[in-house]
């Protein structure tokens, strides 16, 4: 995959996303939340700031909150108690087409089955930049080209969704994310239907995507080894509440992960970069 | 963001469209007892265009003149826009509900406006209310209330789940059929009108119901295209469309209401129609492809063709004797669709 760096030359960053950078050092505010399904608690009292750049990756058991924290952060559910601001905002306050400028969201579920092709999911994206007529205050052509290149989609632009496969269906995903252009994106157990080889793909293009970009973070992921590889800073849910928040070399211990996933583990330096490793131990003779 | 390559071919097609349109009506304005030749219809028709007076000259009999402009053409005229609202209405039903099988009656629409045309029917009131319209006036109506039944029902803390809103249709299509049903029985007639007018006729209609149904078509044709991209949107599933910016809710209110209403005018002048919105869209959507943009003006186009065809056959193929529309367009679409379906199937095994 191509370097990034000529993403801002095609318009990728625009004018009103540098400001509220600039404006404000925390992408996310997250205080107090709590929510509950009847009487079920699913967040009890969370707090936390995710940084301006920042990868910040939740990791936790089923039913630890984590798809229920992302869709609220997300505003796909109300929010029952606590504040969340995006950019110094409530996210409430923002419109519902101004926050899609700012921060898009990648499901778990891959796209469904359409007839529509690559490249018109793409361009699909750019909804939220484009006036109720489909015109643009610039020409979004070339980023458009440019994201299809890209994510090697160049070839498949004309194919139908419904002829891809589960890795290609994830990358016409990942080219609607980007041409949305936001500067805060949300992902939710990206890696879950794809092998070790796009697992790696994908993740790197959203590295080099948040280096080159400054682009924030926020993801889901049930991989803790991957978990341990991207993210800058790890959050650990546990039964609704914030039990371990930091870098992964930090959260990455025997004791934490035992004492939330109630597995044995071991952990061990990865042998080519700085980073923790978790091997899973079992009892199995 | 079109590429000159999508925007020829958005044009080539929009183009063969209004082409089959155009040759449909002077196609089926020749179809009758009294023959007339193409050449004849072409420049009565031209006559009658303001500015073209003075280049066709009136060089035909004033009783063809008489025939095709107070006989055939408000026929025709009324099937293109029954046509284009049944189909316009598909499309948008099938756009919202992402059901294959959703159709403009799926909410009801058909079966409310049916139990007040039974209704008055049946108590001998077809002109005591309102005189010639009392008819489509209560149709009109007792149609858009079944619709807001079905979607209080549908209703939940402000959403509509489309699962509920699609079982909420087929309840009450089904108790209001049973009501139907109900008042044929107690009929005494041998030829009965509530089973007639449940199949559809576009006979002695006249222009008067065009000029009520243009106009309040081209409303509500402007308003669902301008629902095209949303659609398309939607199509990804509701949770992507909302993450894209888009109020989901608002926008299924907005579209939903809308096709409802354009069904319900167009039922409430012809009677059930039925396979029309249905089918157009459907067979639309394999030859043009999933983008609203084009599939919406498209579906009009299309159903507006389909039923002036099938109105054609239904005064001509037994005349003097009519056959109810409704049984020709179902004749006729039935086969051509499941032909399609097959030709799509054998392409896709070969692609």
């Amino acid at each position: 995959m191509k370097r990034m760096s000529s993403l801002q030359q095609h318009g990728w960053v625009h004018p009103d996303q540098d400001r509220a950078q600039a404006a404000c050092p925390h992408a996310l505010q997250i205080s107090h939340i709590h929510h509950a399904y009847g009487s079920r608690a699913i967040l009890q009292d969370l707090s936390f700031q995710v940084k301006n750049g920042e990868w910040v990756g939740i990791i936790g058991p089923n039913g630890s909150g984590k798809s229920t924290l992302l869709s609220l952060l997300s505003r796909a559910e109300r929010l029952q108690s606590g504040h969340i601001e995006v950019y110094n905002k409530p996210i409430e306050a923002y419109k519902r087409k101004e926050l899609s400028q700012l921060m898009a969201v990648l499901q778990q579920e891959a796209l469904p089955s359409l007839p529509f092709s690559v490249r018109e999911v793409v361009e699909m994206g750019r909804f939220p930049h484009q006036s109720w007529f489909g015109g643009e205050k610039q020409d979004s052509t070339a980023l458009v080209d440019h994201i299809m290149e890209q994510l090697e989609l160049t070839q498949l632009a004309e194919q139908p969704l419904e002829q891809l496969s589960g890795g290609q269906r994830q990358r016409a995903a990942l080219g609607k994310l980007m041409a949305q252009s936001p500067s805060l994106v949300l992902l939710d157990e990206p890696t879950t239907y794809l092998d070790i080889h796009h697992q790696v793909q994908f993740m790197d293009v959203i590295s080099e995507w948040q280096q080159d970009c400054g682009l924030t973070v926020v993801s889901v992921l049930h991989d803790l080894n991957l978990a341990a590889l991207y993210c800058d800073r790890i959050l650990v849910l546990h039964q609704g509440q914030l039990v371990a928040d930091g870098a992964p070399e930090d959260i990455m211990t025997s004791q934490i992960l035992s004492d939330v996933f109630e597995t044995r583990t071991v952990i061990v330096p990865h042998p080519e970069v700085a980073k923790p490793q978790v091997l899973i131990c079992t009892d199995k003779q | 963001m079109k590429s000159s390559k999508g925007l020829s071919r958005i044009t080539a097609i929009g183009a063969a469209g209004i082409t089959l349109l155009l040759l449909s009506i002077v196609g089926c304005l020749a179809v009758g007892s009294v023959h007339m030749p193409f050449g004849e219809i072409t420049r009565i028709l031209l006559h009658h265009i303001p500015g073209l007076q003075d280049l066709f000259p009136p060089t035909w009999e004033d009783a063809s003149a008489q025939i095709m402009m107070k006989v055939r053409l408000p026929r025709v005229m009324l099937a293109l826009f029954v046509g284009a609202s049944l189909g316009t209405a598909g499309a948008a039903f099938q756009g919202v509900l992402r059901n294959p099988l959703a159709d403009p009656y799926t909410l009801g629409v058909s079966s409310g406006a049916s139990v007040g045309a039974a209704v008055l029917i049946t108590f001998n009131l077809q002109l005591a209310l309102f005189g010639q319209w009392s008819i489509p006036i209560v149709a009109f109506v007792t149609a858009v209330m079944t619709l807001l039944v079905v979607l209080l029902m549908a209703r939940h803390s402000g959403k509509m789940a489309i699962e509920t809103l699609i079982l909420s249709g087929v309840v009450v299509n089904a108790f209001l059929g049973a009501c139907v049903s109900f008042m044929v029985s107690m009929s005494k007639q041998t030829v009965n009108d509530i089973l007639y007018w449940t199949m559809g006729s576009l006979a002695l209609r006249g222009w008067q119901y065009v000029l009520i149904i243009a106009p309040y078509f081209l409303i509500t044709f402007i308003i669902l295209c301008a629902y095209a991209r949303p659609l398309n949107l939607l199509s990804l599933g509701e949770r992507q469309a909302a993450h894209l910016g888009l109020h989901v809710e608002r926008t299924k209110w907005i579209v939903l209401l809308t096709a409802t209403l354009v069904t319900a005018g167009a039922v409430s002048v012809s009677g059930v129609i039925g396979f029309v919105g249905l089918v157009v869209p459907h067979m639309l959507r394999l030859m043009i492809g999933p983008d609203y943009r084009l599939l919406m003006p498209m579906s009009a186009i299309g159903g507006a063709i389909y039923v002036m065809w099938a109105d054609t056959i239904a005064r001509s193929i037994l005349a003097p004797t009519e056959i109810p529309l409704g049984v020709v367009t179902a004749f006729v679409g039935a086969p051509f669709f499941a032909y399609l379906l097959i030709r799509n199937k054998k392409k896709q095994r070969l692609g």
